[in-house]
């Protein structure tokens, strides 16, 4: 566990010394922030909220990057076989990344919600606990996803490709960017199958319509199952060595992280109530933005 | 005799259809600076990476303080120091966090402050990795291996790629190391650095220890043999110079002739006298007792720089 905590300082350390890091863990939020709620916010405070659980979503997604890809250029680099000389284990190396990463990501959340209260006047916090709840969840299990694709990829950027990819199937088809409901039919059942949408839809309730975490238990149970899984993988497949490859067993290992979402997606697909959940959140936006209007713009004629 | 602290028994390793190591043995007292020497590929890096745990061996019993290096735990860890043939660390990590970090993995650990002092890095405490020089990597990564005051310490090719000055810098680190009975194995394909550094010396080579002992028993097998080396105005041929008086061997080698001789002043006079006959003159002429190089020649017909 010490050594957990030291790496996780360290780590911590390098990557606020990395510009990149910065802009995407802090600058890129703030600005998504900015745009959605300058654009929707003003109009209709009652989307607020809405709009803020859509960019905690799109931050605490950010941890799928985060320091996943900071491991694989480690082991390209030979920095980590000096670690494997001293009495470091995988476990330690992995769980580091997942805590840098919660305790990067915690104060973009943390100032998010500030300037939607203070610049937005967002009139209420939802379920605060809730989305304290989703918030480390989603993090830990985004970090976990990342790693499971760090440990089964060769070089950084097969990793940054990768990753790529599938942050914008997160990004575009899980109602982060589009809320949920206003996509394709087709598409909202496919969006079943991706971790990212238990997340938006699980912060969406907590946020807007205040549920407690105990009604949004299967979003819950699936990000926290895939969390351990992808952990577990990655400790079982973790390489130190720049030379080691991945071998095609490993690959076929890795998909076990996908089994949690691929059953919830089935099962929602035919008896579930997710997508009927986020569209009554989406609706209660219009039904509740008269009462919510902030103070009448004066238009050019008055 | 106390039980050796390195035992290596018959040791295989191969990487694919290349066999590296063909059943090394050897074996390292408490106390002692060992040197592994052999050429580029010889099996040096694959024997210390295996003792290291780094790799695991495909043959052959292999101890280090009594603890098998691919045992599951910390313990053997615990008792180690390394530094790798290439030590590589964050570019933007600074050179007094890296010691604390690593400080902070042991159980038993030295004051990181103490070894920055007596590496020389003081002044450097607060510069990234990526800035330091070569030399100064070397002594972090030296002062590293040091955290945890190790009983046994691995040094792979510590001064290779370094100019003479830091290599000199390195020796004087090793040679106080010694001093304070510090277990250490040692490789490297640098002939004066095994036999500045070295109690003792498994020569290496395709795989195979093919002689060790100490450096002067190591040399006393050149069979009581002389070394001259000598630059002539004209070029002859080696087996011209293999006739002379008292020659037990003789090979050019960049643009010399080394000749081993068992008897100096007989094989120098008909040299002498041969050289007159052909019209031909002595433009340089050393003697110097035999070196490992001569050794590790006279075991595999080939240089350690080959």
């Amino acid at each position: 566990m010490r050594n957990t905590w030291t790496l996780t300082k360290v780590r911590m350390r390098l990557a606020l010394r990395n510009r990149a890091f910065i802009f995407f863990s802090l600058i890129f939020p703030l600005t998504i922030l900015f745009g959605v709620l300058s654009w929707l916010g003003r109009r209709n405070v009652a989307v607020v909220p809405y709009a803020l659980a859509l960019v905690l979503s799109i931050t605490v997604m950010g941890s799928f990057w985060g320091l996943s890809v900071q491991l694989v250029t480690f082991r390209e680099q030979g920095i980590l076989r000096r670690f494997r000389v001293a009495p470091v284990g995988p476990g330690a190396m992995l769980a580091s990344s997942i805590l840098s990463n919660y305790f990067l990501t915690l104060p973009t959340v943390v100032i998010e919600f500030a300037l939607a209260r203070r610049i937005f006047h967002m009139s209420q916090w939802g379920n605060l606990g809730g989305v304290f709840f989703m918030v480390t969840l989603g993090i830990i299990t985004f970090a976990a996803l990342g790693l499971i694709i760090a440990s089964v990829t060769n070089s950084t950027q097969e990793t940054q490709v990768i990753n790529q990819i599938l942050w914008s199937a997160f990004l575009f088809l899980s109602g982060a960017t589009l809320p949920l409901p206003m996509l394709p039919v087709w598409m909202q059942r496919f969006a079943l199958f991706l971790p990212a949408t238990y997340l938006v839809t699980g912060l969406e309730r907590v946020m807007v319509a205040r549920v407690s975490i105990t009604q949004i238990g299967s979003e819950i149970v699936a990000l926290a199952v895939s969390a351990a899984i992808a952990f577990f993988l990655s400790q079982q497949l973790f390489r130190w060595e720049p030379e080691a490859k991945v071998g095609p067993r490993a690959k076929v290992l890795a998909t076990a992280t996908i089994v949690p979402f691929l059953l919830l997606g089935i099962w929602e697909n035919a008896h579930g109530s997710l997508r009927a959940a986020a569209r009554t959140d989406f609706l209660s936006i219009e039904r509740n933005a008269p009462a919510e209007r902030p103070a009448p713009i004066t238009s050019p004629r008055e | 005799m106390t039980a050796p602290i390195i035992e290596v028994h018959n040791l295989t390793k191969h990487y694919g259809p290349v066999h590296a190591l063909r059943g090394v043995s050897f074996e390292v007292q408490e106390g002692e600076v060992f040197g592994l020497l052999g050429p580029n590929g010889a099996g040096k890096t694959s024997t210390v990476e295996i003792l290291e745990g780094l790799r695991p061996a495909d043959g052959g019993i292999v101890s280090v303080c009594g603890l098998d290096p691919q045992s599951p735990g910390s313990s053997f860890k615990q008792e180690i120091g390394a530094v790798l043939q290439a030590t590589a660390l964050p570019d933007k990590l600074r050179v007094a966090e890296a010691l604390s970090m690593f400080a902070s993995f042991y159980k038993r650990r030295r004051d990181p402050a103490a070894l920055l002092k007596r590496f020389g890095l003081e002044e450097k405490r607060n510069t990234f990795y990526s800035q330091l020089s070569g030399g100064q990597k070397q002594r972090l990564a030296l002062a590293m291996s040091l955290v945890n005051d190790p009983r046994v310490l691995f040094l792979d090719e510590p001064t290779a790629g370094l100019d003479p000055q830091v290599r000199r810098e390195i020796y004087t680190i090793i040679e106080e190391l010694k001093k304070e009975r510090k277990t250490i194995l040692l490789t490297t394909h640098y002939i004066e650095e095994a036999e500045k550094l070295c109690d003792r010396v498994a020569i290496v080579d395709q795989g195979r220890v093919i002689a060790q002992g100490t450096p002067r028993e190591l040399k006393q097998r050149s069979a009581g043999t002389t070394r001259i080396e000598l630059r002539l105005a004209r070029p002859e041929s080696d087996g011209a110079l293999r006739q002379l008086e008292g020659v037990a061997d003789c090979h050019a080698s960049d643009g010399a002739y080394v000749v081993h001789s068992t008897r100096v002043p007989q094989t120098i006079v008909s040299l002498v006298k041969y050289l007159e006959a052909h019209g031909n003159e002595l433009s340089s002429l050393d003697i110097a007792a035999p070196s490992l190089e001569d050794v590790f020649l006279e075991l595999t017909g080939r240089s350690l720089r080959d």
